[in-house]
């Protein structure tokens, strides 16, 4: 298991990393889901030796790697950028690592010929990095990566500057060449909530250089422990509608008194926040809202609209032309609603508070 | 249209060819003529009525009236390649310092640091002439081969690192990085994966060390007096109160070649694809 221990890094007053703790099993897939500057690339690059924390410990199955070099540690890396060695064929390239370890030239050839064959590349073999596609050179650094069969693979968001179909097909080619590496640590950044949820075994939120929750990516996608877990993990973003409930019911900040029972749970009068998924809002409803903004993303509509000074976003399954400036009537589904407390702590369903 | 144009394009390019062509082979003609063949002019065509002579070139290796080259030529040979060889493998390991560390002295910076390198380009060099001339005399290397190919160095490295820390800079930190995770040490992986990417930046610096320090005069001159002669001072010594134009033109010629070489070589290399797989 890999282990990372209160590591903390500082640079020019600013935190990157804030006493972050992590433990990533062999044989999962653990993501890390985060806004940019949230501390993943970081946090891969302190493994992999690039950038030393302050503090903390780096252990991989009870060894301490805290002190060793970059070169000393049995990592793999693939970066957004599709980083690879002009001056090396394709076939060198993948080759390289295995070469340094002292490998047999011949065959380290022929184990990095086996490797990208499984990436599509094995007519490419021959050519420079530079003649490739950017999805090509990208499969030609995941197969470096791969070939080292390092017991800690680092992938840093490596789809990032793919167009979009092209990630697809990447995103479940790696999961297939991943399942035969068992033993292989993986820690996958990615900003993308959906990459998570469908890629990973275990996903850490971060934010700030800090964990906020780690857990199945279900359960946390599920129940986000906090107003900001909450908006990390969601994409389109959460709605957050400020409310009050009095002795007479639930009272939203700019959309005015609801039903009692909307959010389905008793809850004592206070100060809360109410975060709908925008999944959560459906046209076809008595709450009138203008739209603001719509955005149509393969088969579904995100529309961006304002609703008695509340900004509110819905997403639909299909792709629809609301037009700019159009009214809508909106239904908002408040019963599947998550409600934080004042604190910002998650209220699960059926605990009560205050 | 496509005639006219590429009509023009020749004649451009013959224009030019003329032009550079034109003063190699008037100095090759001139080689070859005699004191009548070069004051007293041609009926018809200039660069071909004339009656050979071999007395320039002879003048180039003792004969009358000339010096012999041969030494001073395997003295620049020797001080230029040698110079140009250290401060070239000086000035790319700092260049890829500069290039790759932060250094920071008081309000000093990297930029201020590869500036010092150049300002000493900028200085006219009869200010380094005085100080050299003291350094080699302290060391007792002055009219020495080893004092030159020392002040070679001085002179010829703020080139090489001027050239290469742009070079350097256009490598992504993150293929050091890349290496270094693949296993390589940071002496391997300059050697092996930072150095074949900076090949053409190798070249060039090289090419500018080399061309710079073959044809140097001054310090040549000043800091040399009879035991070590370098090529252009020779060349220099040729004149007399009545102009060699014929050896002088034989020993440009001689000077000239090994950079003519050089330039075809480079050519070549650089036309090659030297400058391809860049990082993407």
């Amino acid at each position: 298991m890999l282990v990372l221990r209160d590591l903390s890094l500082t640079e020019g007053g600013v935190p990157h990393l804030a006493a972050v703790s992590v433990d990533a099993e062999p044989g999962r897939m653990t993501t890390l889901l985060g806004r940019t500057g949230a501390g993943k690339t970081t946090l891969l690059r302190a493994v992999a030796g690039l950038v030393q924390p302050q503090s903390g410990q780096i252990s991989l199955a009870g060894a301490d790697w805290s002190r060793l070099p970059p070169w000393r540690r049995p990592v793999a890396m693939v970066t957004q950028q599709f980083i690879n060695y002009p001056h090396l064929s394709v076939l060198d390239n993948v080759a390289f690592p295995l070469i340094r370890r002292g490998e047999p030239r011949e065959a380290a050839r022929e184990a990095a010929a086996a490797i990208l064959g499984r990436v599509g590349l094995a007519q490419m073999t021959g050519r420079r990095p530079a003649a490739l596609s950017g999805g090509q050179q990208q499969r030609v650094a995941i197969a470096r990566a791969l070939v080292k069969r390092a017991p800690v693979l680092l992938l840093d968001e490596p789809f990032v500057n793919l167009d979009y179909k092209l990630r697809e097909g990447l995103r479940e080619e790696l999961a297939e060449l991943l399942r035969s590496q068992s033993d292989t640590v993986v820690l996958y950044a990615t900003t993308d909530p959906r990459e998570a949820l469908q890629m990973g075994d275990c996903t850490v939120l971060m934010a700030e250089g800090r964990v906020l929750q780690a857990g199945p990516p279900r359960a946390v996608f599920g129940a986000p422990a906090t107003l900001e877990a909450a908006r990390v993990v969601n994409d389109p973003p959460i709605n957050l509608l400020a409310a009050e409930i009095t002795q007479s019911g639930l009272v939203l900040d700019h959309l005015g008194p609801q039903s009692a029972g909307a959010t389905g749970r008793a809850l004592p009068p206070g100060r809360y926040t109410l975060g709908l998924r925008a999944e959560d809002i459906r046209s076809g409803g008595p709450l009138p809202a203008r739209v603001a903004l719509t955005e149509v993303s393969g088969s579904e509509t995100v529309t961006h609209l304002m609703a008695g000074g509340q900004p509110l976003v819905m997403l639909e399954r299909a792709v629809t032309d609301h037009r700019l400036g159009s009214e809508l009537g909106l239904m908002l589904d408040l019963g599947k609603a998550l409600v934080f407390g004042a604190d910002g702590a998650l209220i699960p369903k059926g605990a009560s508070h205050g | 249209m496509r005639t006219l144009y590429l009509a023009l394009k020749y004649l451009a390019v013959t224009l030019w060819s003329g032009f550079v062509i034109f003063p190699f082979l008037w100095m090759l003609t001139t080689s070859f003529k005699t004191a009548n063949g070069v004051t007293g002019g041609a009926t018809w065509l200039p660069w071909l009525q004339y009656q050979p002579s071999l007395g320039g070139w002879q003048s180039l290796f003792g004969g009358a009236g000339g010096v012999n080259i041969v030494r001073p030529y395997l003295n620049s040979l020797v001080v230029t390649l040698s110079g140009s060889a250290i401060a070239l493998i000086l000035g790319t390991l700092a260049a890829y310092g500069l290039s790759r560390f932060s250094f920071r002295a008081g309000p000093i910076r990297n930029g201020d640091i590869t500036f010092f390198f150049i300002s000493q380009r900028i200085m006219p060099p009869i200010v380094l002439a005085i100080p050299f001339f003291l350094m080699l005399r302290w060391l007792g290397l002055l009219d020495s081969l080893p004092g030159l190919i020392l002040i070679y160095v001085a002179l010829l490295m703020p080139i090489a690192v001027w050239v290469m820390v742009d070079f350097f800079n256009t490598i992504p930190r993150g293929l050091d990085e890349m290496a270094w995770m693949d296993g390589c040490p940071p002496v391997t992986t300059f050697l092996r994966v930072i150095l074949p990417n900076v090949m053409p930046g190798l070249v060039v610096a090289g090419m500018f060390c080399l061309i710079f320090g073959w044809n140097d005069f001054f310090f040549a001159f000043t800091l040399t007096f009879t035991k070590t002669q370098l090529l252009p001072v020779s060349i220099v010594a040729l004149n007399s109160s009545v102009t060699p134009w014929w050896a002088l033109s034989a020993a440009a010629i001689v000077s000239v070649a090994p950079l003519a070489v050089l330039a075809f070589v480079v050519e070549r290399f650089l036309s090659r694809g030297g400058l391809a797989g860049a990082v993407r």
